[in-house]
């Protein structure tokens, strides 16, 4: 043992780095650096640039909903559906790593659903969205729901081809998650805070929810709503309207 | 864990550079992550591990650059760093701007081969 006040200096222990071992077989025997400069998600961004081009001209309208598992993106789109939908046609692709569950709760006669199972990817990417479009009759669509995995994180890296991405977040979660996940926040054109009729009886505070969703995501137009009790939807049917093209 | 499918799209662009230049090992990867692009440093190194077991460029080492986010004031027409925290408030009108200068960067800078 050293004495103690060399502990410092001359530690026990040795840490050596190991270099990589040498090429094995290096006809040129030159190390060569090749400047990049590429996006990691360049393929992705190639797709949904593609998924974007398709969607306006068709004049569709995509919008890209993000939120927590349980934040209530299913419940919104069916009083969505049921309302909003009647009077301009909708169509939904969601997305979950299992079950068509969430389809079938979105399933009616005059809106076209599909599901996109991921299996084990934890967020849509563009080409799923390519994909989906091709299993539903876009036919006099003009607005198109992508029910994003539920997940708060992912899914901010990923485009879609959407013209508004549109994050959820509920009165059941906390007044601060927007400032601990941050970057889907920042990518946000729109906020939808959910369930705000409960959020009473949840000792939410609706109002420093709000300020934290502005001080993060000053760009995002925020409505606040409830699915059940209709609070807020007529908001949410306008903005959307006045987001798409003249058609609607 | 969507770095694994970050890392494994990275690495057939990496792969793809070293068979177009006819080399057999890829000793070095650079990557700038900004803070704000949602992916997360440690992440990506265990992935970079897994995915590149058995391909030239198992054992390479890798570099991440992180990008710190940059935003600017449209009032004051002033570009500012953010040292900590996802809150950009301009630092001569105390206005919140959401202009990204940058920060979401997720690139594949440079990569050593031979």
């Amino acid at each position: 043992m050293p004495p103690e006040t060399d502990a410092e200096e001359s530690p026990s222990f040795q840490i050596r780095p190991m270099s990589p071992p040498p090429a094995a077989q290096d006809p040129k025997g030159s190390l060569r650096s090749l400047e990049l400069k590429a996006s990691l998600l360049d393929k992705n961004d190639r797709l949904a640039e593609r998924n974007r081009r398709y969607f306006r001209s068709r004049g569709l309208l995509a919008l890209n909903l993000v939120s927590s598992p349980g934040a209530g993106k299913t419940t919104l789109l069916e009083r969505t559906l049921d309302e909003f939908g009647l009077q301009v046609r909708c169509a939904v692709l969601v997305g979950d790593l299992e079950t068509d569950n969430d389809a079938r709760r979105l399933h009616r006669p005059h809106a076209p659903v599909a599901q996109i199972t991921t299996g084990e990817a934890c967020h849509l990417e563009a080409d799923m969205v390519a994909r989906g479009v091709e299993a539903i009759d876009l036919a006099g669509v003009k607005v198109l729901f992508i029910e994003n995995v539920g997940n708060l994180v992912c899914p901010a890296s990923f485009d879609l081809g959407e013209e508004v991405r549109v994050v959820l977040l509920s009165c059941t979660e906390g007044e601060d998650k927007p400032l601990k996940y941050p970057p889907i926040f920042k990518s946000a054109h729109v906020v939808l805070l959910t369930k705000v009729d409960a959020a009473a009886v949840l000792g939410f505070d609706v109002e420093v929810a709000s300020r934290n969703i502005q001080r993060i995501a000053p760009q995002a137009r925020l409505i606040r709503l409830s699915a059940r009790s209709g609070e807020g939807m007529s908001e949410w049917y306008e903005l959307i309207r006045s987001l798409g093209p003249k058609a609607i | 864990m969507h770095e694994i499918g970050i890392m494994s799209s990275a690495m057939d662009s990496v792969l793809a550079q070293a068979r177009a230049n006819s080399a057999s090992r890829v000793h070095r990867i650079v990557l700038r992550i900004g803070t704000l692009s949602g992916v997360d440093p440690d992440a990506l190194r265990f992935a970079f591990d897994v995915v590149a077991q058995g391909t030239p460029a198992e054992g390479a080492s890798l570099e991440i650059e992180t990008v710190q986010a940059r935003a600017r004031c449209p009032d004051c027409d002033l570009e500012f760093g953010v040292a900590s925290g996802f809150i950009f408030t301009c630092p001569k009108c105390e206005r919140l701007c959401s202009e990204l200068r940058q920060g979401r960067e997720l690139e594949l800078a440079r990569i050593e081969i031979s």
